[in-house]
């Protein structure tokens, strides 16, 4: 059994409790365990780094050295925390004066971080430690004919960490393929949602929240799948206001991959946290069920 | 007057990791801005912007909206020819107009990205951040999507119902942070 350290972040806590419930339930059935990191803190999304780059380090650090003690390389479900994570370890380990200053601060809870833990985003252990062929092995009720818009989103991919793919990456469409629904080709997959930018400029992010779903749509997908709570709650929520700024009519379900990979291996929607949505318009199993020909759950 | 630096040697002494003077090798190709999901609504283009610093004009730089209005979303920085990272160059614009208390009249960024780090500060989580979206939404308010702009004043104003889930070693997380800023300056 694959075992890594589990940072969930504040978000997954409530707001995306259903992405935390379907990555439980469906890494324990794929035979991977998420140990949850003990009194872990905020990383602080990319605030910090506006106000106080060491306080962002240092927040981060705090993570990565409770992480540390576990042995086990880090698993972030939130696109933001594994950047901040990603990074702060990387320039920890390049750049000494920092680690000092850093670990100066963590003496007070007792904590060391030196620099030996490797982060991976949630979908990267499907990606690659499980992978699709394994994946496909257990898939018991395939998604057969539905047609789903891998949404990557900016920072799993961005900024570069190694030599790997930013311009097309295709690990979110494979996963789909072995769940044996459709992934659709969509020209923004990988643009901004401009969700951060609803408080300064409604109309830019609007417009982006648009022009993307226009783009899923266009491409006849039935749903968008995302592996980030805040790309999932931008896209979702911001339907009905694009709605009403535009004269459109979206209504495209947001489901994290987590979900849809549950259903797959036939766990009950309840347990996916599926039917959970804050907002009225998010699909109900039912909704989906009917309206894209999913096979019908079990009760 | 001989050891005074210039603008643009202050901007990159801002940038994390760097070497030298990185936005001293921009040719002004125009990649970021076309790249830039956001560069339509900026007053200054990534590009000019770049250029303005490259000039000096620090005036004209700090008027702006452009860094606030920035996503973060790094598309400009993996396609930049120069391997200029123009991302961490808006973040940097975001900490030195804080720092000096400049910044274009009307603009809420500041201001919230302070009063969210202060609610961390006290707590250790905090509901989600940034996107004021999430953490809008994460009370399960609806109403509240339709009135961003009010609940992002009621927050400001410490009046939203959070209840910060708080860490365990709370007074070790402060003394942690206290190593880092003067907590005076936060609380
Ligand atoms: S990125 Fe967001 S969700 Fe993740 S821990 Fe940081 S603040 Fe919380
Ligand atoms: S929420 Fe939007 S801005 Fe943030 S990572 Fe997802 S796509 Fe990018
Ligand atoms: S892409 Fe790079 S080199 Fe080209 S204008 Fe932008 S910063 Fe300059
Ligand atoms: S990181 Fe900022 S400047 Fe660069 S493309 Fe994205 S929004 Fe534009």
């Amino acid at each position: 059994m694959k075992e890594f350290a589990y940072f969930p972040g504040c978000s997954l806590e409530k707001m995306a409790s259903s992405y935390h419930m379907s990555a439980m339930e469906t890494t324990q059935k794929l035979g991977v365990k998420l140990n949850e990191l003990d009194d872990w803190n905020c990383c602080g999304a990319t605030t910090y780094f506006y106000i106080d780059e060491l306080l962002a380090y240092t927040l981060c650090a705090r993570n990565l050295a409770i992480a540390e003690k576990t042995g086990l390389d880090v698993v972030a479900p939130c696109s933001a925390c594994y950047k901040n994570m990603f990074f702060t370890a990387a320039h920890l380990k390049k750049d000494e004066d920092l680690a000092e200053h850093v670990n100066f601060a963590l003496e007070e809870d007792n904590l060391h971080f030196s620099g030996n833990v490797k982060v991976k985003h949630l979908i990267e252990v499907f990606a690659q430690d499980i992978g699709p062929d394994e994946l496909k092995s257990k898939v018991t009720k395939p998604l057969e004919g539905i047609r789903i818009a891998p949404y990557y989103g900016c920072q799993i991919i961005r900024p570069q960490k190694e030599k790997e793919d930013v311009e097309q990456p295709q690990f979110f469409e494979e996963l789909i393929s072995a769940i044996g629904a459709t992934p659709i080709n969509y020209p923004l997959k990988m643009r901004c949602c401009g969700g951060s930018l609803i408080i300064s400029s409604r109309t830019a992010a609007l417009t982006m929240v648009r022009n993307l779903l226009q783009s899923a749509v266009d491409n006849q997908a039935a749903v968008i799948a995302t592996a980030c709570p805040m790309c999932q709650v931008n896209l979702e929520v911001y339907q009905q206001q694009v709605n009403l700024e535009f004269g459109t009519n979206f209504s495209v379900p947001v489901m994290y991959f987590t979900q849809l990979i549950g259903m797959a291996l036939g766990i009950p929607n309840k347990k996916l946290g599926i039917g959970k949505e804050f907002v009225a318009m998010a699909p109900t199993p039912l909704a989906v069920e009917t309206a894209w020909g999913l096979p019908r759950k079990t009760k | 007057m001989t050891d005074t630096i210039t603008f643009g040697q202050e901007i990159s002494n801002l940038l994390h990791a760097a070497e030298g003077e990185p936005l001293k090798t921009c040719i002004q190709c125009g990649t970021c801005s076309g790249t830039c999901p956001v560069a339509g609504y900026m007053d200054n283009s990534p590009r000019q912007i770049i250029a303005l610093i490259n000039l000096g004009k620090k005036e004209q730089v700090l008027e702006s909206n452009t860094f606030w209005y920035c996503a973060s979303c790094y598309h400009c920085t993996v396609r930049c020819p120069q391997e200029i990272n123009i991302t961490e160059l808006m973040y940097a614009l975001k900490r030195y107009s804080i720092w000096k208390n400049r910044y274009k009249e009307g603009l809420i960024g500041p201001t919230f990205s302070e009063a969210f780090v202060k609610m961390i500060v006290r707590g250790g989580r905090s509901f989600e951040p940034v996107l004021a979206t999430s953490y809008i939404f994460s009370f399960n308010t609806r109403e509240f999507v339709q009135e961003i702009q009010g609940a992002t004043e009621l927050l400001l104003k410490g009046r939203l119902p959070l209840l910060p889930a708080r860490i365990k070693r709370l007074e070790n997380f402060r003394r942690m942070i206290g190593r880092i800023i003067p907590m005076g300056g936060l609380e």
